[in-house]
């Protein structure tokens, strides 16, 4: 074995990202306490957009292994990598501002990022138990500390220990599930879990308990019903920038585990799990939309809004088909451009001593910012499917996929719960147009926050307005992020 | 030779005792951080087992990058717990009431 066979610049992304959050953390030792971050956030997200650059480069080489088939680098990993490098890069530019004047912006945090990041890369080109469980926990430690980075929050401190416990206990149930694949298939390996696993019947009991654990433990990971407590509390109690990169970006990471796990190494078995994800689809779409009605903080109704779209994106899975993982994927990558616009638009509302993450605080903002209101109103059309934005089509995409696999009756339940979600999102678009402020409000009297960067604004506004203006070329990217899946799903 | 099967069964009991541990416990947090170790040593417990008696090795050293992951986990679940009780007097679960909704 040669330093070449390891194939290791198929990992370029996450080597560039290990090294950048090194120098970071050891540039900031020796800088004078007041040009810290200034040196580490340019750096930072050059090395997300380098890593997202690197990752598709490798679009077009195929489907290839690296570290002895430890890790994969194929179409749709090279895409989801891609996207979580640009999206992370899109936080750090949002939250910066917000995270500076609450003192979260030191060194540290950039690195917990960066971490992160190599930590989500690792679980989409895992090939291996092994990489898929060391990248979700590198993923999931670095969160912890950055919920708990708030020292002084009371909630803060809440959030991250709700968050710790659930998500140890979701690791260590997939991780007790994985040690029952192993001893029965023998091997460690996706590639020959997926070959093996053909050859149990599928009453199989052992082979059935592994699935329902480490599907529990994937849907705990994601945040469907019945495994959604911890959605709301750390979505609420997190720092709001915390919250828009917990959020989005490990969607992403999400769903590559959710593909390589079930859709391709227990490929095989889905008659076994698109049950399971069925009900908890039905499940996560009917609570996430009926709970989210009753919520007063934006963040609280973001966190019930994003397990019903959890739900959704499950829709996709359901027969295994690779026309519905297409459209899961394209679900996913939608699903994480209207989030990021979304918290984007809740940071660049606060102020120095004001969150502005209750409904109320939204009345009358068409008066105040209309610039923001409207990139609002495209935000929460698009959470709801309203027709000229990108969220619509992703929604038809999920259904259009369930029905084909004959999940009628979970369609019809999704149809009418969106109709449903679809009153709260647009009682936001009624508090911004049609209701005027308080009075004693205290968003008035705020001090404005003095400088939101130029470039925070217009990445945002480009972010938002995609929503609209990708839809005459919806059915290419869609087509595009098809012929990237390659062969995962029966035809 | 002690049978597979026993070394299973001592993993799906550990296994029990620390889901129930962290789902009947109502009074103190440190002892949901053991049930979470205790979790993680179930798993190991069950990779090793399948290792030796599948004669690969690949199990084992599993088991390694599980016993690194415990020990950060514990590090960064203590570190939580050291801010909780700092910002709240107290390490009841049951106080761990003001995110509600």
């Amino acid at each position: 074995m040669t330093l070449a066979s390891l194939n290791l610049w198929v990992i370029a992304p996450e080597i560039l990202l290990s090294v950048v959050a090194c120098l970071v953390l050891l540039i900031d030792l020796f800088l004078p306490a007041d040009r810290r971050p200034g040196v580490g956030y340019p750096l930072a997200l050059f090395a997300l957009l380098g890593a997202a650059m690197a990752s598709l480069m490798g679009l077009d080489n195929g489907s290839m292994t690296a570290l002895n088939e430890l890790v994969i680098s194929d179409g749709v990993g090279a895409v989801l990598k891609a996207g979580t490098g640009i999206g992370t890069a899109g936080v750090l530019i949002y939250s910066r501002e917000y995270a500076r004047v609450r003192g979260l912006w030191r060194a540290e945090y950039l690195v917990l990022i960066l971490f992160a990041v190599v930590g989500m890369m690792t679980m989409i080109g895992a090939n291996h138990l092994l990489t898929l469980y060391v990248g979700l926990e590198l993923l999931a430690l670095c969160l912890y500390s950055m919920i708990g980075m708030q020292r002084d929050s009371v909630r803060a401190a809440e959030a991250a220990m709700k968050y710790f416990v659930l998500g140890a206990l979701a690791s260590g149930i997939l991780l007790y599930g994985m040690s029952l694949l192993y001893g029965l298939t023998g091997s460690l390996s996706l590639a020959e879990l997926a070959s093996s696993s053909g050859s149990f019947a599928p009453t199989n009991l052992p082979l059935l308990t592994a699935v329902v654990l480490i599907v529990a433990g994937l849907l705990f990971k994601l945040g469907v019903v019945p495994f959604h407590m911890w959605v709301p509390d750390v979505y609420d109690g997190s720092a709001t920038s915390t919250t828009l990169f917990l959020s989005s970006v490990p969607k992403l990471a999400a769903f590559a585990i959710m593909l390589r796990l079930l859709a391709y190494g227990l490929g095989d078995w889905v008659s076994a799990w698109q049950d399971m994800l069925a009900i908890a689809a039905v499940l996560s779409i009917s609570v996430g939309n009926i709970v989210a009605i009753a919520q007063t903080s934006i963040k609280r109704m973001l966190g019930y809004s994003t397990i019903s779209h959890m739900g959704f994106l499950l829709l996709g899975f359901l027969g295994g088909t690779a026309h519905g993982y297409s459209a899961s994927l394209s679900y996913v990558v939608i699903y994480t451009v209207i989030t990021l616009g979304a918290f984007g638009i809740i940071l660049l509302l606060s102020k120095p001593q004001f969150e502005s993450d209750a409904l109320s605080d939204l009345k009358g903002l068409n008066h105040r910012r209309p610039g923001l209101a409207f990139l609002m109103l495209i935000v929460m059309f698009s959470l709801a499917g309203v027709p000229p934005t990108a969220g619509f089509f992703a929604k038809l995409l999920v259904l259009q996929a369930a029905l084909e696999n004959g999940f009628l009756w979970t369609v019809i339940v999704a149809v009418v719960m969106a109709v449903v979600g679809a009153f709260y999102y647009l009682r936001v678009v009624k508090l911004m147009y049609f209701d005027l402020p308080d009075q004693d409000d205290q968003v008035l009297s705020a001090p404005e926050l003095d400088h939101v960067s130029t470039a925070a604004r217009w990445v945002l506004t480009v972010n938002v307005l995609s929503l609209v203006l990708v839809v005459p070329w919806i059915g290419n990217l869609v087509d595009w992020l098809t012929r990237t899946l390659g062969t995962f799903g029966r035809l | 030779m002690i049978p597979l099967s026993h070394y299973l069964v001592v993993g799906a009991l550990l296994f029990a005792i620390s889901v129930v541990g962290i789902f009947i416990n109502r009074k103190n947090l440190v002892i949901i951080l053991m049930a979470i170790e205790l979790l993680l040593l179930a798993a190991n417990m069950n990779f090793v087992a399948f290792s030796y008696y599948l004669g690969d090795l690949s199990g084992q050293v599993f088991v390694f990058f599980i016993l690194t992951v415990a020990a950060a986990e514990a590090a960064v679940g203590l570190a939580i717990l050291i801010v909780l009780f700092r910002t709240r007097r107290s390490i009841n679960v049951q106080d761990l009431d003001s995110l509600q909704g």
